[in-house]
């Protein structure tokens, strides 16, 4: 039995803190939450921070800094207070998201709805009205997973990939939504389309969405949808935005 | 008007590349760059200048290029075949590639990756902080036939310079450190990835690449449960089938398959050179003595300009001639060098 937090270094790289061995709300909080700490100690050793759904990932120069020095420094942190209870920081982001749910742009919800175990009506009340945290970025850039939806969305991968799921998909599995930054195969389901774009190269401000931020998929018919593309080429799709503590 | 490097042809995978964009790991993109960082660095070298400069990567296959102006070149990376206006030219060295004439890249006679250099780099704009392109990310895209690139002002390099043949083009023995999940597969397992003799797959690019053998995979003790962590450059996953992949640097930024170990930054040139088939095999050490390696492949990439010397010595240059033993090194061409 592994006691967590655990700290690794990883490669010459950086340094992992791990909070769980597997993906829990406590712990993915808790990575948001230590994450923002570390960020704000601006150890000027650290040049970047990030993290997965249960980890917070210090990168840092091993040839040039001292691994136990760090390390050293992570554990007066993680002993300042339990991180598992710690609350989500502020200066996060709530987004609003309009979404087609179903419709020939997202063509699974009604099996993705069976699988779950409700009709597409339910599906999509439940989904759209469940305000899901974004628990880490990655696999492709700006990509968010999204989390936890109810229980009853605690639906496997198909074993079959979908061969290609366009760029703006919202896609279901294991209580967990993604929005895919690229066209891509995936064992996802597909139930919303959106005209959100995670990352756009040539914006201010590449990516849209970091850990800890929080959205909303409000539905929206196919009509609108299709106003939405013509009158919001800025990639954003109509999404609002707000300020969360 | 400043010049430009017009590409008449290009092979399948050529692309623009420099040492990458950090600062996006969190937002899921790796840096990507060059696959071999350490070419970058000997062109930069032969030509006098900063190793930021973008230059041309060309996978195992070259192009034919054209300078609207006299230009300095360096080639460097994996040994390609090289003419200029049908004449060889020397590889991992410097040349003049005159206006107007015709510089043919062919195919890859050592190693994976090639890369051609200009004299004041490549002045496209940047993107994100670099001018590297990041295929996976959609960041750029592969060159192509009828593109013209803007060539930099300010290079002095000089040409009818070389530097010591590169060593690492045939694959060899690679130093890897424990990964983070190092510990999920069983000792047993740990211990014959050390011994195995693996052959570079077929399948490989600048995201992975596979290893090759005849033995069984090498699986983790609970290898799909294992929750998604971060991956890093150098991480070698093992997928489903137990078969390891080196993640090279456009890999995801995340991953759900076990590391079994990761290599470390010096030792990766040798794994993205390998060509396919080449023996590779994996030696753990210690993070310190990593720690050492690197600094010490870092002191020797700063050292690189000490090392360029001219293709051919100007007699003029050597001060002492007259001191050199000129006739009695000559060796008759027909005796059997062997035979004392």
């Amino acid at each position: 039995m592994t006691d967590y937090p655990i700290i690794r270094t990883v490669g010459l790289t950086g340094i992992l803190v791990t909070f769980a061995g597997a993906m829990s709300e406590e712990a993915n909080k808790a990575s948001v939450a230590f994450r923002a700490a570390v960020d704000a100690q601006k150890w000027p050793e650290v040049s970047e921070t990030a993290m997965s759904l249960v980890s917070v990932f210090l990168i840092t120069d091993l040839v040039a800094h001292s691994a136990a020095d760090i390390i050293q420094r992570l554990e007066a942190l993680l002993a300042t207070r339990d991180w598992l209870a710690a609350p989500l920081p502020e200066g996060r982001t709530l987004w609003h998201i309009p979404t087609v749910y179903g419709t020939d742009l997202a063509p699974q919800l009604e099996e993705a709805a069976t699988a779950a175990g409700v009709d597409p009506d339910e599906a999509i009340r439940q989904i759209s009205g469940t305000r899901v945290r974004v628990l880490t970025i990655g696999f492709a850039p700006g990509q968010p997973y999204l989390g936890e939806l109810p229980e009853n969305w605690n639906v496997p991968r198909q074993k079959d990939l979908t061969l290609n799921v366009p760029a703006g998909a919202l896609v279901v599995a294991i209580r967990q939504l993604a929005i895919f930054t690229n066209p891509t195969p995936t064992g996802w389901r597909h139930i919303g389309q959106t005209a959100f774009r995670t990352f756009d190269q040539n914006g201010p401000a590449p990516f849209a969405l970091t850990p800890g931020d929080e959205i909303l998929f409000p539905q929206v018919s196919r009509t609108e949808m299709e106003k939405i593309r013509s009158a919001h080429p800025d990639g954003f799709g109509a999404a609002d935005r707000e300020a969360i503590g | 008007m400043s010049g430009q490097m017009n590409i008449l042809t290009a092979g399948p995978a050529m692309s623009l590349q420099d040492g990458g964009r950090a600062g996006y790991f969190a937002s899921g993109l790796t840096p990507g760059g060059a696959a071999d960082t350490l070419a970058l660095h000997e062109g930069a070298a032969l030509l006098g200048q900063s190793p930021d400069n973008a230059a041309i990567e060309m996978v195992g296959m070259g192009g034919t290029f054209e300078a609207s102006q006299d230009t300095i070149i360096a080639l460097t990376g994996a040994r390609m075949t090289a003419q200029i206006d049908g004449t060889p030219v020397v590889w991992n060295a410097s040349h003049i590639l005159a206006a107007g004439a015709k510089l043919a890249i062919g195919g890859a006679q050592a190693g994976t990756y090639g890369y051609l250099h200009v004299a004041g780099g490549f002045d496209v704009p940047e993107n994100m902080g670099a001018r590297g392109t990041h295929l996976k990310a959609g960041i750029g895209a592969l060159l192509s036939a009828g593109e013209s690139l803007p060539l930099g002002s300010g290079g002095n390099g000089r040409a009818g310079y070389r530097l010591p043949d590169a060593d690492r083009l045939n694959g060899g023995t690679v130093r890897v450190v424990e990964s983070a999940q190092t510990r999920e597969f069983s000792d047993e397992t740990i211990r014959r990835f050390g011994e195995t003799a693996f052959r570079r797959d077929t399948r490989g690019n600048r995201q992975g690449v596979r290893m090759d053998q005849d033995g069984e995979g090498f699986f983790a003790n609970d290898g799909l449960s294992i929750v998604s962590e971060v991956i890093v450059t150098g991480d070698i996953q093992v997928t489903g089938d137990g078969a390891p992949y080196v993640l090279m640097c456009e890999s995801q930024t995340t991953g759900g398959y076990p590391r079994i170990a990761t290599v470390i930054p010096c030792d990766l040139p040798r794994v993205a050179q390998a060509p396919a088939g080449a023996p590779l095999q994996f030696e753990f050490i210690s993070l310190e003595e990593a720690i050492a390696l690197e600094a010490k492949a870092r002191a020797a990439l700063k050292a690189l300009p000490g090392l360029v010397e001219p293709l051919v010595r100007d007699p003029s240059d050597i001060a002492d001639l007259l001191s050199y033993q000129l006739v009695s090194g000559a060796v008759s061409a027909l005796a059997d060098p062997f035979d004392t």
